[in-house]
């Protein structure tokens, strides 16, 4: 069987329409599985056109490589941990980036092959090799930080900018060179150089502002696919990779504006690395003047609370704190006490972390709200209890102008009758600022892991309370 | 009006598509929306499809295109099945 080219035209374009609507069902939960389901659909239609198209004769290693990917993909969907999922994305990333290298390459040498080259596609193939290269080995870094194969610590050297920006021009020029002169040595150069400031450019980003990262690199994939498309003249490439390059830099620009800061300062500036544990928690926090409290004291406030509000940050994740929660929110709920979440946009590590953390564990989702529409509610709130979250709750965002986060939207946790912060030790957030929340009077600490507190508030509620 | 040209048409248009419609997904969805991106920028698997399924392809073309069919096919699989196992874990509250 096989199909004209035109019937192949309109195949994509149905393609391209479905996986438009896949991503409007993500307008609303109740929607989105539906969506999915859209792309899926496109995605079938995509391959079924191309496969039965005039193009593809030899059937026998694309086989292969579908089964293959088939296979590999759906372990590491079925088996990916949801803490882990920045993790998966950040791989997932770096293969599109990667294909679309491989892909240029061999476009290049068949298109030798046939005789068919000419200036402006090999200036195509060298875009759609720079960028597919900076985003696999961008993304290779950033998946060795969020698995904590290298150090999330930044990574700064003198002339740093320098020596990126003389990599990127010679990138172009040896592109350029390329095009002109179908010279293989500088084709590869250049794919060298590109792997290169991929490594580069996100080495010195801290764990912190991963989730710009993850959505910059998610932004470059979407980019990578339409060049590629650009080189093949493939409409439908064109049209996903658009969607895909904006839905990234979208989700870059509310990272940023969630941090307040411009996504230059993130790439370029940053704030200061992750401290070691500080030895003695409780004893450095009486020094500090601050209140620590017994998970006693907690449920005590909690159980006869008109409200509760939790915030759960990244330590939440690390301490896979979810279905403690979940439990600690039925037993309140059983009391006839309210409970909410509070999820600020770059709370975890990536945006919306916490969101599936807490799906995951079955909270509904009518529970959990965002920093826009759970802000008033804060001053009316009896308890408010912090988990594993710090920069995103501390106060010196709005009042401290010398702070370095001054200006960051954060959660108003402060204003609430009782807030309880459950952390492991004093140590200061990722910003590296101290966190006035803690020295506020109706401000308590529960040093413990987010998991064993929440646990043991579910144990002392279960045993009649306080 | 030449190929390039008509291209560029398409992918400006796009652009303009995605950001309307990625404005108005929910942020409560936004690492699904990321899955999403990935499982269809898995797209490039059309054009390893068409590198290597070439009559004419040499085998290094065949090697380096299997590979890029197999990278692809995972961010296909992979992308689409972890977004539809995050999306069945988002329900409304019972009562």
């Amino acid at each position: 069987m096989q199909i004209s080219v035109n019937f192949q035209a309109i195949a994509y374009l149905v393609s391209a329409v479905l996986f438009v609507l896949a991503l409007k069902g993500l307008t609303h939960p109740a929607s989105a599985r539906r969506g999915n389901y859209l792309g899926m659909a496109g995605m079938a239609i995509a391959i079924g056109a191309t496969l039965f198209g005039s193009e593809v004769q030899s059937y026998g290693f694309i086989l292969a490589g579908v089964v293959g990917g088939a296979v590999i993909g759906t372990i590491l969907a079925m088996r990916i941990k949801m803490t882990d999922m920045p993790q998966l994305v950040a791989a997932l990333h770096s293969f599109v980036g990667m294909a679309a290298v491989l892909v240029a390459i061999g476009t290049f040498l068949n298109k030798r092959e046939a005789d068919l080259l000419n200036g402006v596609l090999m200036g195509e193939l060298s875009a759609g090799i720079i960028i597919g290269a900076i985003t696999f080995s961008g993304s290779v870094i950033a998946f060795g930080k969020l698995q904590g194969i290298i150090s999330g610590k930044p990574v700064r050297f003198m002339g740093q900018h320098a020596v990126n920006a003389a990599i990127a021009i010679a990138a172009v020029a040896l592109g350029v060179h390329f095009a002109l002169t179908e010279s293989m040595t500088s084709l590869v150069l250049m794919t060298l150089l590109a792997f290169i400031l991929g490594f580069t450019l996100i080495i010195p980003i801290g764990g912190a502002d991963m989730p710009v990262i993850v959505s910059m690199l998610n932004s470059y994939s979407g980019w990578a696919a339409a060049a590629t498309g650009f080189t093949l003249q493939n409409h439908l490439l064109i049209i996903v990779g658009a969607l895909v390059g904006f839905s990234g830099a979208i989700l870059s620009y509310i990272m940023c504006r969630a941090m307040n800061r411009s996504i230059w300062n993130v790439i370029f500036g940053g704030f200061g690395s992750e401290s070691g544990d500080a030895p003695s928690a409780v004893g450095e926090a009486v020094e500090k003047g601050v209140k620590s409290a017994a998970i006693e004291d907690a449920v005590y406030w909690m159980e006869d609370a008109n409200k509760v509000i939790i915030v759960p940050g990244y330590g939440m994740a690390v301490a896979q704190a979810q279905h403690a929660m979940k439990e600690l929110m039925e037993q309140l709920e059983a009391r006839d006490v309210p409970v909410k979440f509070a999820i600020h946009p770059v709370a975890g590590r990536m945006p919306g972390h916490m969101n599936v953390l807490l799906a995951e564990a079955d909270i509904p989702y009518d529970n959990v709200l965002e920093m826009d529409e759970i802000n008033p509610e804060f001053s009316t709130a009896d308890v408010v209890l912090v988990v594993g979250a710090n920069d995103v709750v501390n106060p010196a965002a709005k009042d401290d102008t010398s702070s370095p986060i001054y200006g960051m939207p954060i959660l108003e946790a402060g204003k609430a009758k009782n807030v309880f912060v459950v952390k492991r030790s004093m140590r200061p957030g990722y910003s590296g600022v101290e966190n006035l929340l803690y020295y506020q009077d109706n401000c308590s600490l529960i040093f413990g892991d987010a998991k064993d507190v929440a646990e043991g508030m579910v144990t002392t509620l279960k045993g009649g309370g306080h | 009006m030449p190929d390039t040209l008509v291209a560029l048409y398409v992918f400006v248009l796009s652009c303009f598509i995605g950001y309307y419609v990625i404005w108005g997904v929910t942020p409560s969805l936004h690492t699904p929306l990321v899955a999403l991106t990935n499982a269809i920028s898995g797209i490039v698997i059309v054009g390893a499809l068409l590198v290597t399924g070439l009559e004419s392809v040499s085998t290094t073309a065949e090697i380096i295109g299997f590979f890029a069919v197999l990278l692809a096919s995972i961010n296909v699989f992979g992308g689409f099945l972890v977004t539809n196992r995050m999306l069945a874990m988002f329900r409304k509250d019972k009562k």
